[in-house]
C-alpha cells in the first residue's frame, strides 16, 4: 500500500480508538471532577462491561443484532449497579478522602479482576458484530461496524454534554463540583449526587467496552490499557475539565493509532507516559485546562 | 525515663533479629525458604515505610527502584561478568540514581499528582524493560547462573547462606531505619508528614528532607531488589510491574504505617495469608484486594499501629 492510503487506514483505526477512549476517559474525568476521586478500578468497569456483553450476547441464539442490543443496555446497567454498591459500601465510608479512595479502588481492581478470572475464565472470547457490511474505499475495504462505533460514541458524548449543560440534574452535578459544602447548604443531596456520578462514570466505561468488544475480544485483563490511556487523557486534558478530556482523547487516540502503525507501539507508550509525568510536574492544570484542578 | 524508653525499643528490635536468627535452626525447609524471601521483601517494605509512613508521601512507583536494583545487578553480571559483590553495589547505585532523578521531578507535585507521577515513571520503566528485550529478555526474564552467585566463600544459592544473607540485609535495614526515625532528621520527616507548611516556617527545607526520604527509600528498594536477584537467581520484567509497587504499600498498611517493625509483620502476615488460603482457593488476587479494602476501611493504622495505640505507646 502507498503512503496516502496507509495513512488513511491508520487515521481510521486511530479514530475508532479515540472514540472509545473518549467515552472511557469521560467517565474517569467526571468522577474525578465532581467527586475528587481517582478511580483506579475504572479499567475494571470497562473490562466488566466487555465480559458482561459477551454473557448477554450469548443469551440470544441466532440473532446477533438482538443479542448485541440486549448487551448494550444490560451490561452498563449491571456495571452501574455494581458501582453504586461499591460507592455505598466503600467510598462513602471513607468520606471520599482522595488518598484513601486510591488504595480502596486498587483493592477493588484486584477483586473485580479475580472475580472475572474465576467466573469468566482466562480465555479471550469474541462477540459477533450486530451488523456486517464493508465500506469500500478505492484502496481497501473497511468494516462498517467501526463507523457505527464512532457515531455511537459521538451520540453518547453529546448526550452526556446535554445532561450536564441543559438539565437540572446536570446543574446539580456542576454545583456539587464547584463547591460541595455550599451545594449541601442549599439542600442538594450531595451523597446521592456522588453515588450517581460514580455509577454514571462506570457506565460510560462499560458502554465503551460493549462497543469495542466486537472488534477486540473480551478478556479479564483488558482493563489495564484503557485505564492507563484514560489517565493520560484526563491529565493532559486538565484534571476535571470535560472538554479538555474529549480534546485530549481525540489527540491521544489518533496519535497512538498513527504512531503505532508507523513506529513501535511500546515506544509510543513510553513517550506518552513520560509526557504525562512531565505535564503533571510542570503544567499541573493540564495542557488544555485553564482552570486549576 | 527517656533513656530507658530508648533502650527498651532497641532491645525489642535486637530481640526480633535474634529470634529470626534462631528460627533458622528450627524452621522446616519449606518455611525456611518462605521466611528468607519474606526478609528480603520486608527490607523493601522497610524503605517504603520511611517514605510513606514517616514522611507521608504515598508513592505508586516503588517497583521502579526495586527493578533498578534487580536489573542493575543482573545485567552487569550477565553482560559484563561482574562478580556478585560488585554487582550488588551496582544495583544499589542504580536505584539511588533513579530515585534522585524521579525525586527531583516528582517532588514538585503533591498529593494525588505525586501518586500519579510516580505511577507513570514506574510504568515508563516497565515498558522500557520490555522495549530493550534484547538485553532484559522482557517478560521471560533471565536466570543468573548458580556459579556466579557467590560472594567470597559464601554460595548465595545454598539455603542456609541464603537465609543468613537475607537476615543480614534485613537487620542492617532495620537498624538504619531505627536510627533514622529516632534521629532529629526522622523527627523533621514526621513534622513534614503532619504539617509541611509549619516545618517550613520553622526553617526546615521540606524539599530537601523529602528528597532524602525518597532516596533512602529508593536505596532500600534497590538493595532488596539486588539481593533478591542474587539469592533467588531470577531477573525479569514482572518485578517492575505495578504489582510490585502495590505490594509494599499493602504490606506497610497491613503491618502499620509509621512503625519500624510494621513492614516485617505485614509482609509475614500477607505471605502466610496467601499461603494458607491457597489451600482452599487459587484466588490470591482476591485476598490482596479484599485485604486492601478491609484495611483502609477499618484498620487504617495497621496491626502494629493499633497495638501502639492501645497497648505499647513507646513502640517506635
Amino acid at each position: 500500500m502507498e503512503f496516502g492510503p496507509h495513512l488513511l487506514l491508520a487515521s481510521l483505526e486511530g479514530a475508532v480508538a479515540a472514540a472509545v477512549l473518549a467515552l472511557t476517559a469521560l467517565g474517569l474525568s467526571l468522577v474525578f471532577g465532581v467527586m475528587r476521586v481517582v478511580n483506579v478500578a475504572h479499567g475494571e468497569f470497562f473490562m466488566l462491561g466487555a465480559v458482561l456483553a459477551w454473557w448477554f450476547a450469548n443469551l440470544v441464539v441466532g440473532n446477533p443484532a438482538l443479542g448485541f442490543i440486549i448487551a448494550l443496555v444490560g451490561a452498563p446497567l449491571v456495571v452501574g449497579v455494581m458501582a453504586l454498591i461499591a460507592d455505598r459500601l466503600v467510598l462513602r465510608r471513607l468520606h471520599y478522602d482522595p488518598e484513601a479512595t486510591i488504595v480502596a479502588t486498587i483493592g477493588m481492581l484486584y477483586i473485580l479482576q479475580q472475580l472475572a478470572l474465576t467466573f469468566y475464565g482466562p480465555d479471550a472470547r469474541p462477540v459477533v458484530a450486530p451488523i456486517n457490511f464493508r465500506v469500500n474505499f478505492p484502496w481497501f475495504g473497511y468494516s462498517g461496524y467501526k463507523f457505527i462505533v464512532i457515531a455511537a460514541a459521538v451520540v453518547l458524548m453529546l448526550g452526556v454534554w446535554l445532561l450536564l449543560a441543559r438539565t437540572k440534574i446536570g446543574l446539580i452535578m456542576r454545583a456539587t463540583q464547584y463547591d460541595r459544602e455550599m451545594a449541601q447548604a442549599f439542600g442538594i443531596p450531595v451523597q446521592r449526587v456522588y453515588a450517581g456520578v460514580f455509577a454514571l462514570g462506570a457506565m460510560l466505561a462499560a458502554v465503551a467496552a460493549v462497543l469495542i468488544v466486537p472488534i477486540q475480544q473480551a478478556h479479564y485483563l483488558m482493563g489495564q490499557d484503557p485505564l492507563l490511556l484514560s489517565f493520560i487523557v484526563v491529565i493532559i486534558g486538565g484534571l476535571g475539565s470535560l472538554r479538555g478530556t474529549v480534546v485530549a482523547a481525540i489527540f491521544i487516540g489518533m496519535s497512538d493509532g498513527i504512531i503505532s502503525v508507523f513506529f513501535s507501539p511500546t515506544l509510543a507508550k513510553i513517550l506518552a507516559t513520560l509526557l504525562v509525568a512531565m505535564v503533571l510536574v510542570y503544567r499541573p492544570a493540564g495542557l488544555f485546562g485553564a482552570r486549576t484542578a | 525515663m527517656n533513656g530507658m524508653v530508648l533502650d527498651r525499643a532497641l532491645a525489642l528490635h535486637l530481640g526480633v533479629v535474634a529470634l529470626l536468627f534462631v528460627l533458622q535452626f528450627i524452621l522446616p525447609a519449606y518455611h525456611h525458604g518462605i521466611v528468607a524471601r519474606v526478609l528480603v521483601l520486608a527490607s523493601f517494605a522497610l524503605g517504603y515505610n520511611i517514605l510513606f509512613g514517616y514522611t507521608g508521601l504515598l508513592s505508586l512507583g516503588h517497583a521502579l527502584f526495586f527493578g533498578a536494583g534487580i536489573y542493575g545487578t543482573g545485567l552487569v553480571m550477565r553482560e559484563f561478568g561482574w562478580p556478585a559483590s560488585a554487582a550488588l553495589f551496582s544495583g544499589i547505585l542504580s536505584a539511588v540514581t533513579v530515585s534522585l532523578i524521579v525525586g527531583f521531578l516528582a517532588l514538585r507535585t503533591v498529593g494525588v499528582a505525586f501518586m500519579i507521577v510516580t505511577l507513570m515513571f514506574a510504568q515508563a520503566g516497565y515498558l522500557t524493560s520490555l522495549y530493550f528485550n534484547e538485553f532484559t529478555r522482557g517478560d521471560e526474564g533471565f536466570v543468573l547462573q548458580q556459579a556466579t552467585r557467590v560472594i567470597g566463600p559464601f554460595d548465595l544459592s545454598e539455603p542456609t547462606t541464603r537465609y543468613f544473607a537475607a537476615l543480614l540485609l534485613f537487620a542492617i535495614g532495620l537498624l538504619i531505619k531505627l536510627a533514622l526515625v529516632r534521629s532529629s532528621t526522622g523527627r523533621v520527616l514526621v513534622s513534614i508528614r503532619e504539617n509541611e507548611e509549619r516545618s517550613r516556617m520553622l526553617g526546615y527545607n521540606p524539599f530537601r528532607y523529602k528528597l532524602l526520604a525518597l532516596v533512602v527509600s529508593g536505596a532500600f528498594a534497590g538493595a532488596a531488589g539486588a539481593m533478591y536477584g542474587l539469592l533467588f537467581g531470577y531477573v525479569g520484567a514482572t518485578f517492575v510491574t505495578i504489582q510490585y509497587s502495590i505490594f509494599p504499600l499493602l504490606w506497610v498498611l497491613l503491618g502499620g504505617a509509621g512503625t519500624v517493625l510494621g513492614p516485617l509483620v505485614g509482609t509475614l502476615f500477607m505471605f502466610y495469608l496467601v499461603d494458607l488460603t491457597s489451600g482452599f482457593t487459587t484466588a490470591s488476587l482476591l485476598v490482596v484486594g479484599v485485604s486492601l479494602v478491609v484495611l483502609i476501611l477499618w484498620f487504617p493504622k495497621g496491626l502494629l499501629g493499633t497495638v501502639r495505640q492501645r497497648v505499647l505507646p513507646w513502640l517506635p
